[in-house]
């Protein structure tokens, strides 16, 4: 008991001293899951649109599958990107396992069904309500998307936080395709694990509550885009 | 109007539908018609709920394809606009949704809102400039979208209703509008439920009745001598099927 309680002191203290250690940790964490974001944005906003507009053959299987695989198990993921990236996996020359690129990559394939999947709902709506007015003056399908998007940006931003706290919370990916090396590709989920199971509690807890904090920080932000789009807009 | 305008007008091209009907789910919407829109006249589109005025307003407009029969320009297809019975106006203020049009139409970005707010000025709907356009109320709406289209300079116009939701003084407000556009060179085909206000604004009136046109005349002869019952019916304010 005494124990957890020094181990929660120790935790506040870390943070607040900000121990370089730590803030390797949380500085990676934020890198991987950022790019693997912003990469998964840039791609599955356009996919999620051309969804949303065009009717092609397969389109249904598409959606389908996407939205399957935003319940994608983290370490499926993670263990798809190793074998393509292990020294014998087609990918494997790229030398890229156990490097923060890698993890970015996993990351990817996690956000990726997210973002496009409820993008494209977001812009399918949003289409619905639009097409006809906008066809009426003379805008071809290419030429709605950049309306589309701007008009549908608040809820496409609840769509990228979304991704974004699958990308920090998730921790089976990471892990496998990083391999946790210290200073190098542990990030704040896998050293949880790492530090829970040496015993050293402060750290984990440390971490955990960063960890929750940036989480909490994600959702009152999605929060506060949805209520000020609301207010404002209508 | 100047004689630039008058010089446009004359030069908008016919639209011709030719035997154009609409089936949908083995269901007749509308009976295959013929019409010539020509010149710069305001046709006003008349007949009962569900008639099919708003449908062949959008196959005219190009919005729907017909499933038989023929939409033509004769010659180049020109500027159109269309303020829809129910507008659609998009999710951003009054004045954003007037410079998005202008910026369709390619209005150089430093003069759209100067045009957009002097149009605001002339329609008196100046006040609602920083108003996000989805709440403003229906009538506020329909007007807005009128204002949408005057900035895009169209050469044909469709007017579905555009009165329906209006205020006595907003009625007459867009009534002069529409005449507006008329001076402007722009033909108009607009559809109404109010028969004096198409006594006040026709040239030619369709009649359409249960998905067939049933007249279109000008608008002299179709109020002193419609020819078909069903017409006779509607002006004196009779129910029709
Ligand atoms: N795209 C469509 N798909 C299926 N049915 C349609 C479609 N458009 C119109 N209809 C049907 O066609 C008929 C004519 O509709 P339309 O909206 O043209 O009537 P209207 O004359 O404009 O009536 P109102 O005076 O109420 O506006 C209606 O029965 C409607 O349900
Ligand atoms: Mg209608």
């Amino acid at each position: 008991m005494t124990d957890d309680a020094n181990a929660f002191q120790t935790a506040l203290s870390l943070i607040l001293g900000l121990d370089p250690d730590l803030l390797g940790i949380v500085a990676l964490s934020l890198r991987v899951s950022l790019s693997a974001v912003l990469i998964a944005t840039l791609i599955g906003l356009p996919l999620g649109a051309a969804l949303a507009l065009w009717k092609f053959p397969g389109r249904g299987s598409l959606i389908v599958v996407l939205n399957a695989f935003m319940g994608l198990p983290p370490v499926v993921a993670g263990l798809t990107v190793y074998l393509l990236l292990s020294r014998a996996g087609p990918l494997g020359e790229l030398g890229l396992l156990f490097t923060p690129t890698a993890m970015v990559v996993a990351q990817v394939i996690l956000v990726l069904p997210i973002i496009a999947a409820l993008a494209r709902q977001q812009i399918e709506e949003l289409h619905g309500d639009y097409h006809e007015q906008l066809r009426s003056m003379g805008l071809s399908k290419q030429r709605m998307i950049p309306t589309l998007l701007w008009d549908a940006r608040f809820g496409l931003m609840t769509v990228i936080l979304a991704g974004f706290g699958r990308a920090s919370a998730e921790v089976g990916a990471v892990m496998i395709v990083g391999g946790n090396i210290e200073g190098v590709t542990r990030v704040m989920t896998t050293a949880i694990v790492l530090e829970t199971s040496k015993g050293d509690l402060p750290l984990a807890l440390g971490l955990g509550i960063l960890l929750l904090g940036l989480v909490a920080l994600v959702n009152a932000a999605a929060y506060l885009i949805g209520e000020s789009a609301r207010g404002r807009l209508g | 109007m100047n004689e630039m305008t008058r010089l446009a007008a004359t030069a908008i091209p016919t639209l011709s539908l030719q035997g154009v009907g609409f089936v949908h789910r083995g269901q007749t919407l509308l009976h295959p018609v013929d019409l010539r829109l020509e010149g710069c006249r305001r046709t006003l589109l008349m007949g009962p709920n569900g008639a099919g005025k708003s449908l062949l307003m959008r196959l005219a407009h190009g919005l729907l394809t017909p499933t038989q029969g023929q939409i033509r320009w004769e010659g180049r297809r020109p500027r159109q606009s269309m303020v829809f019975q129910r507008p659609v106006l998009l999710k951003r203020t009054a004045l954003a949704n007037l410079t998005y049009a202008l910026a369709v139409n390619g209005v150089p970005r430093a003069r759209r809102k100067s045009v957009a707010r002097e149009a605001l000025e002339r329609f008196g709907l100046a006040a609602l400039e920083k108003r996000p356009a989805r709440v403003l109320s229906g009538g506020e709406q329909q007007r807005l979208a009128l204002v949408r289209a005057w900035l895009t300079e169209p050469e044909m116009l469709f007017l579905d209703e555009p009165t329906s939701a209006l205020d006595p003084a907003a009625i007459k407000a867009v009534e002069d509008a529409v005449r507006d556009f008329h001076a402007r060179g722009t033909r108009i085909l607009m559809s109404t439920h109010d028969l004096y206000q198409a006594r006040r604004l026709a040239d030619d009136v369709v009649f359409l009745c249960g998905g067939r046109v049933l007249e279109y005349t000008s608008a002299a002869e179709f109020f002193t001598a419609p020819v078909t019952p069903q017409a006779r019916a509607f002006i004196r304010g009779e129910l029709v099927w």
